[in-house]
């Protein structure tokens, strides 16, 4: 499953959602991303998320179908969220539950790595030293290649 | 897609991003010379309008180009009917 949204979401309560009734998961993964306070020497203020509504949602959705093919999974939630979210304020959820944890935690690492290069957010981070748009890291892009199949 | 149609059909742009702001709208209706036939031939075009676009095109490494919400690489086909967005490398999730 996937959803955009403006609000926070409850881990707990999502953890206890997506397992309701799957007996065959041995293992939840578990990523939650947080706003840091620091960027570049900059003290953050807020970051306000901005992302492409229709395309967020497709694209999501196809990497969670892509982690499905590569690993058995009984159950797979990505929460992000949009808008102006304040240090400290959860942004993104990624879990992923299977029979065994060593799928769980490879799918977990490869929705978040995955999810960081396609979605299509961007965020602008209102810091001391001004509004500044987050430039793409290559190093970003360097955690989803290991992921490209050869 | 008869020539006709490329003459007198609007193109609808979406922006986001930096580029939104360097561009200086969400969105606009272009109507492309009948020549533009591809991404590459849109940016192209695209940096002509006003000193904001050639601004936000001048480098072309960071700038990505979705049509019908799909990622494209310069020589995809672009038509009047298609969803075009223009935006820079995407930067969502968290460290």
């Amino acid at each position: 499953m996937i959803r955009v949204q403006r609000d926070d979401f409850d881990v707990g309560a999502e953890i206890e959602r997506l397992t309701a009734g799957k007996h065959d998961i041995g293992g939840v993964v578990s990523f939650i991303g947080l706003v840091r306070d620091l960027a570049g020497g900059a003290s953050i203020k807020a970051m306000t998320l901005e992302h492409y509504p229709g395309m967020t949602e497709t694209q999501l959705a196809e990497i969670e179908a892509e982690a499905n093919r590569r690993w058995p999974l009984s159950a797979s939630l990505i929460i992000h969220r949009y808008g102006r979210l304040e240090p400290g304020e959860r942004i993104v959820l990624v879990l992923a539950a299977s029979p065994h944890r060593e799928a769980a935690f490879e799918a977990c690492h490869f929705l978040i790595d995955w999810l960081k290069t396609k979605a299509p957010f961007w965020k602008l981070e209102d810091t001391d030293k001004g509004e500044k748009w987050v430039a793409a890291d290559a190093r970003d892009d360097a955690a989803a290649a290991r992921w490209v199949k050869g | 897609m008869t020539k006709s149609l490329w003459l007198t059909s609007g193109m609808r742009i979406l922006y986001f991003a930096w580029l939104r702001t360097r561009v200086g709208s969400a969105e606009e209706d272009v109507t492309p010379p009948a020549g533009v036939r591809d991404v590459r031939g849109l940016l192209d075009w695209l940096k002509t309008r006003s000193p904001g676009h050639a601004e936000a095109f001048k480098d072309l490494s960071v700038v990505r180009v979705a049509v019908n919400q799909t990622y494209v690489q310069p020589d995809h086909p672009v038509t009047p009917a298609d969803e075009i967005a223009i935006f820079p490398p995407v930067t969502g999730g968290s460290s």
